[in-house]
């Protein structure tokens, strides 16, 4: 049914097309008309009725992407926030929908929402940041959607073309999609963060489709910490299993921390030790990071590991072994035992 | 309340202590000779659902799944060794399966096999895609709990402490329902020599992707695959004087 009514729409097309053949089309450059034609929802994130700046990657990928770029955000200060993220430079419009039921996020009345909401504006692309709530979401936006969805891009080269680290970023992958349209998650450190300055984009309600949630949010219980947040620090100091234990690793690392203002991060041998909190982790398996600086002291620098931090500009390491795999990709090594290092360096950056 | 039947899809990947090469064209990584094992975080499910029927849980069965070559019937039988009851193989020696398509041939797994709960593990190792649960509980219209790192099932409810940026959440929510795992959620056991003699007798079922509708081609066409750019160790210090030297030279202080 549906192909005979496509094909009969095609004939049309054809005929009308046919008939209008004599006035010449506008010639514009490829490439412009292709940027004419796009148009981008990037998701943003709220929390307590804030706007996350960390989601704001997704902006500025679509940016790359060029064509117009709309924000969706969705909680129940809805309209607040998508009038701080109006202020976003880039965006020419906010949707918001404003309703309590979205707050936490949870993709089981999150998806069917963005779904009518990306299907009423006819969307070419659709970007979130590769965060805990979009890797959580998108997914199942795209099999709503039936698109097959595109995680955690790194660049982009094209309108349907991306690019993304495969097998623990030991490989880098190009594709080209032909769905539409494009869902695509987005590595936050892999693109400027979006300035919240300047612009003036138009605010307007989205549609809320008021799908029913069967999953209830209890509770939560996030790691409280002052230190600047991980995924986006300027500086990370990060400690692995040569710190021994836990008590080892509060008296080590967080000093070190403090003295050049940056956050703490961990490898997974050290987080399934306990030494340090879940949240910590930097790797495959946990957080990305591409800070100015990384200094980590007591990581060998597995696979794994280098994965999520082999994109800092300059690598720092201590490690009393010389032939660790981390010396390998580290701009300045010290072997050396980093109990008395890692002290000795925190105290003469302190009277620097 | 009848029990729980419970489906663990598994895949077979390059074992994570390899380090990937990419093939001369710049078309795949390499696989052939090169050591496979089953997704680490595949592990975890398998080990929690058989868990689940240990902490007494009314357990009815756990079928382990896996798309792809003959060859991961080798990991369908570690499965079994691990607890699984048996396990359906659709096997596709060329094709490699997106997330999407996977995700449809498990729904109709579920539908066929009336399944309440599966249990993913969050991403698989090598295209670290991260979307086949949520995908599979999109096309259901399930509860989803992903990266779970704790899961107490109570009669009809599922309560399941999950990781997210910045620390856990915890939600509650019913069967039937979709959980994919990550790796706080337990330390999978090794099969035992006994357990895999046994696991030989379990039964295997083969399917072909014709059977669930689904195509072998890709959604995502590949344009190439490099190797990313190769980082140079700057070469090692004294001591910490030098250290902070350095760091000063190259700005990152």
């Amino acid at each position: 049914m549906v192909v005979l009514i496509r094909n009969s729409l095609l004939r049309h097309a054809t005929t009308c097309l046919r008939q209008n053949a004599p006035t010449p089309l506008p010639r514009l450059p490829r490439n412009a008309a292709i940027k004419r034609l796009l148009s981008t929802l990037a998701i943003l994130e709220q929390r307590e009725g804030k706007l996350n700046v960390g989601s704001l990657a997704s902006i500025s990928a679509a940016q790359k992407l060029g064509g117009s770029i709309h924000g969706f955000v969705a909680g129940s200060n809805g309209k607040t926030v998508a009038e701080e993220a109006a202020k976003v430079e880039g965006l020419e419009k906010v949707i918001y929908v404003d309703n309590a039921d979205y707050d936490k996020g949870l993709p089981e009345n999150y998806a069917p929402l963005l779904v009518e909401n990306i299907k009423k504006g006819g969307y070419t692309h659709v970007l979130a940041g590769h965060s805990a709530f979009g890797k959580n979401l998108m997914p199942r936006v795209s099999a709503l959607l039936d698109v097959q969805q595109i995680s955690d891009i790194t660049d982009i080269e094209g309108e349907d073309t991306f690019v993304r680290p495969i097998y623990a970023g030991n490989a880098i992958l190009t594709v080209k999609s032909e769905d539409s349209p494009k869902v695509v998650t987005v590595r936050g450190t892999a693109f400027p963060a979006a300035v919240v300055e300047g612009g003036k984009a138009a605010v307007e309600e989205g549609v809320d489709p008021k799908a029913e949630c069967p999953t209830q949010w209890v509770s939560e219980d996030l790691a409280k910490s002052d230190r600047p947040d991980l995924a986006t620090a300027e500086k990370v100091v990060s400690g692995g299993r040569g710190l021994k234990s836990k008590e080892e690793f509060d008296r080590v690392i967080p000093p070190l921390a403090d003295a050049l203002g940056a956050a703490i991060g961990a490898s997974r041998a050290a987080v399934d030790s306990g030494f340090a909190d879940n949240s910590l982790q930097v790797g495959q398996t946990g957080k990305n990071v591409a800070p100015q600086l990384y200094l980590c002291a007591g990581i060998s620098g597995a696979i794994q590991h280098l994965a999520g931090m082999k994109d800092s500009k300059v690598i720092a390491a201590i490690n009393k072994d010389a032939d660790a795999p981390i010396f390998q990709v580290a701009d300045v090594g010290l072997v050396g035992d980093l109990f008395e290092k890692v002290p000795e360096l925190t105290e003469k950056l302190k009277s620097a | 309340m009848s029990g729980l039947r419970i489906l663990v899809p598994v895949k077979r990947v390059i074992d994570y202590a390899v380090k990937p090469r990419v093939n001369k064209a710049g078309t795949a990584v390499e696989t052939q000779g090169v050591k496979h094992s089953m997704n680490p975080f595949d592990e975890l499910s398998i080990e929690e659902a058989v868990r689940l029927r240990e902490r007494k849980k009314p357990v009815e069965d756990i079928l382990a799944f896996s798309a792809g070559p003959a060859k991961s019937q080798d990991i369908l039988r570690t499965a079994m060794a691990m607890g699984a009851d048996r396990a359906l193989h659709v096997v596709e020696e060329k094709a490699e399966l997106e997330p999407l398509g996977v995700a449809k041939i498990l729904k109709q797994v579920v539908e066929d096999e009336k399944r309440n709960l599966v249990i993913l593990g969050k991403q698989s190792i090598d295209d670290d895609a991260n979307q086949t649960g949520q995908m599979l509980a999109g096309l259901l219209n399930w509860p989803q709990a992903t990266q779970a790192s704790k899961v107490d099932v109570d009669g009809e409810n599922v309560t399941v402490t999950r990781e997210v940026d910045g620390g856990v959440e915890t939600l509650k929510t019913k069967l039937p329902m979709v959980i994919t795992t990550d790796l706080r959620l337990n330390e999978p056991r090794y099969a035992s020599l006994p357990n895999i003699m046994k696991a030989k007798k379990k039964p295997l079922e083969k399917k072909k992707l014709e059977d669930y509708g689904v195509g072998a081609e890709k959604r995502l066409k590949t344009v190439k695959v490099a190797e990313p750019a190769p980082r140079q160790g700057g070469g090692k210090v004294e001591d910490v004087d030098g250290m902070i030297k350095k760091l000063k030279e190259l700005g990152a202080l």
